[in-house]
């Protein structure tokens, strides 16, 4: 193989597994032009190293040398997965190991499944992880929402299971295409056990006046990668507004690629990451302002204990055509104990010249006093610290008005705190 | 109720207390007054069991159980009530919230029913309308934007709703106008009966004109001076500490 891969790394190792079995798949599934396009920007490039600026804080060497294999068997045990569901009367749509699963989904109208042939957002030319998802995509979710139906709840479930001996990668490519004025809740859950790398990218388009409300939970198993990239294009008068809750994976990255590109979008990209044991996760951000009188909004908390480490990037671009532009960046850290990390770096890149833009990062451990107050009111001490966190995630978490999203992420965030006690 | 013997407690290696001795027999109010830095707020925290202090000797005891073994909440749920000097304030939790969370977790180490929600809600409006607590302090974050009589009064409200079996109140009075000292007075009046203690830790005899005391006693450089009935406070206010002090030393 004339792979260009830099040599003499685990992660070679791992690349050139996921190059091989790319060949096994292509020769079933001839490539099209925008797989063989990926590949061969994998093959020549590999997975992200510290080098590259926009990984310079999340390494791949827990992976390295992994050879994550193709989930081939057919997944059963219908009901122990079933198991695994949030317990939500919604239109679901699930995916194990990557692969749709029509048994244990109930699919509104307008939903289609398996991988899309093209590529309206994505970039993986610029983003390694995404040339290495289009490489190896097999199927994935679509869902059109037509002009000014608003398509209610949508619930997009992922389970990584440990049902093939072997650790196993998927790399579903998912697809949420709101029309003009058209509405959505889409409510995306990360669950499983085992081993496995579970690296989505989706696309989501918000076209004029439409609204999409996108609440995600990752609740990988503990011994689980989870690389994600989502990439959202919001139009004029419209706003997409997400919640991320990272609880789970032992290296996780959340990658999210949003641009304003008509008068007056919105986008919210709050989250929190609930980190413990040797658990890595970064929530990278990136927010195009291309058109005036936009906002945009993050609030992400991170709360950290034992040796774990978050890791929050969070670059705002403001084209010059973007007077007016609002934008809010908030990263706050609260650190349970004394080896617990947390790296933060803002990067603000403004042509513009009559913007608001404001950035901040504060970081700190729970406030002696605060728990005394609580303690001396007769609330015990490990519910004193319960109630000090779930404070803390207060700014980014209240703002979630789907009632069912934030349930499920309440929910999370104690099941969390019990976990831990 | 509260029996106080021989108390020594040091901040670092400083002494602060040196040897309290005090007695708070169910269904009576004490006073303690004394200059800064006589120790009357470590007093308070040293029976509440805040960290920092350490206990060097001595004992106290709350109906004859062992306060200093106990950690904070216990204390609470054994029926004590320390006011606060300087509440602290609280972003992100809401009070009516705290509170239910506070009086149900003293309820179930009571080994009471917990009170659900409307229960609980109607009992606290009915509590902060005797207060003259706008209800929407009930909605705020926990004395986060509140003004410094809003913070005492919602002390006085906490205390209200978890109904100890002593109160510590420490410098309650201080920031309060001439109204509001009034109305968190006749909260701790209102709480008073054959069942209710309070320890009162002023500087000031102001707020022994509301909140008469069955006795008075003088802390000063870690040990009780002097004590007396309420007439000592009159005393103290119109000679200053300096006398007494000096007498008794």
């Amino acid at each position: 193989m004339s792979a260009a891969v830099q040599v003499g790394s685990a992660q070679d190792a791992t690349a050139k597994a996921f190059l091989s079995r790319h060949d096994g798949l292509a020769s079933r599934v001839p490539d099209n032009a925008r797989r063989a396009a990926a590949t061969a920007l994998f093959r020549e490039r590999g997975l992200p190293t510290l080098r590259e600026e926009a990984w310079h804080y999340t390494s791949m060497r827990a992976l390295a040398g992994t050879v994550f294999s193709e989930p081939l068997l057919p997944v059963g045990d219908e009901g122990k997965l079933a198991a695994q569901l949030p317990d939500l009367d919604v239109p679901r749509a699930v995916f194990v190991d990557g692969r749709f699963n029509a048994k244990l989904s109930s699919l509104p109208d307008g939903v289609t499944t398996g991988a899309p042939a093209d590529g309206k957002l994505a970039r993986p030319d610029r983003e390694r992880i995404v040339a290495l998802s289009e490489m190896l995509a097999e199927d994935g979710l679509t869902f059109t929402v037509p002009a000014g139906v608003d398509a209610g709840t949508l619930m997009l479930v992922s389970i990584g299971t440990d049902a093939h001996g072997r650790p196993v990668s998927f790399h579903p490519r998912h697809r949420i295409e709101l029309a003009a004025g058209a509405r959505l809740a889409l409510l995306e859950v990360c669950v499983g056990e085992g081993t496995y790398l579970h690296a989505p990218v989706m696309e989501a388009t918000v076209a004029a006046k439409a609204h999409l409300t996108h609440v995600r939970l990752q609740r990988e198993a503990s011994t689980a990668f989870h690389l994600s990239t989502l990439y959202t294009d919001v139009a004029e008068d419209a706003a997409y507004e997400s919640f991320t809750l990272v609880a789970g994976a032992r290296l996780a990255r959340a990658e999210i690629h949003a641009r304003l590109s008509g008068p007056r979008a919105s986008v919210t990209l709050n989250g929190a990451q609930l980190l413990g044991g040797q658990q890595h996760a970064d929530i990278t951000t990136v927010v195009a302002h291309d058109a005036p009188g936009c906002a945009s909004r993050q609030t992400i908390k991170h709360v950290v204990t034992d040796r774990a480490r978050g890791v929050f990037q969070g670059r705002i671009e403001v084209a010059r055509i973007a007077q007016k532009t609002d934008g809010y960046q908030m990263n706050q850290a609260l650190l349970l104990s004394e080896h617990a990390e947390v790296d933060c770096k803002p990067q603000l890149e403004i042509y513009a010249d009559d913007v608001k833009c404001s950035h901040g990062a504060t970081i700190g451990a729970l406030d002696p006093e605060q728990v005394f107050y609580l303690r001396a009111r007769g609330i015990p001490l490990d519910q004193a610290r319960a109630l000090l966190v779930r404070a803390f995630l207060s700014e980014a978490l209240d703002p979630v008005a789907h009632e069912a999203g934030r349930e499920l992420l309440e929910t999370a965030v104690a099941d969390w705190w019990s976990a831990r006690a | 109720m509260l029996a106080i013997e021989n108390l020594h407690a040091t901040i670092g290696d400083k002494p602060i207390l040196r040897g309290v001795t005090l007695d708070v027999p169910t269904g009576e109010v004490h006073a303690i007054m004394g200059p800064n830095g006589s120790g009357k707020s470590t007093l308070s925290y040293v029976l509440s069991g805040r960290e920092g202090y350490e206990v060097t000797e001595g004992t106290a005891t709350l109906d004859g159980v062992d306060l200093l073994a106990m950690e904070p909440e216990a204390r609470a749920a054994a029926g004590l009530f320390l006011a606060f000097q300087y509440p602290v304030e609280l972003p992100g939790v809401g009070n009516a919230h705290f509170l239910r969370t506070a009086l149900n977790a003293v309820r179930r180490t009571r080994g009471e029913d917990e009170l659900d929600a409307a229960q609980f809600l109607k009992n606290a409006r009915a509590a902060a309308k005797r207060l003259a607590m706008p209800d929407d302090m009930l909605k705020r974050n926990v004395n986060v934007g509140f003004s410094g009589g809003e913070k005492k009064r919602n002390e006085i409200l906490q205390m209200a709703m978890l109904n100890p079996r002593l109160a510590i109140l420490d410098e309650t009075d201080s920031g309060l106008d001439i109204d509001a000292l009034k109305i968190v007075a006749a909260g701790v009046n209102a709480q008073r009966g054959p069942d209710f203690s309070a320890l009162v830790i002023t500087h000031y005899q102001r707020l022994l004109e509301y909140i008469v005391p069955d006795r008075v006693h003088v802390l000063s450089a870690g040990r009780i001076i002097r004590s007396g009935g309420p007439e000592l406070a009159l005393e103290l206010e119109a000679q200053g500490y300096a006398g007494t002090i000096a007498e008794a030393a």
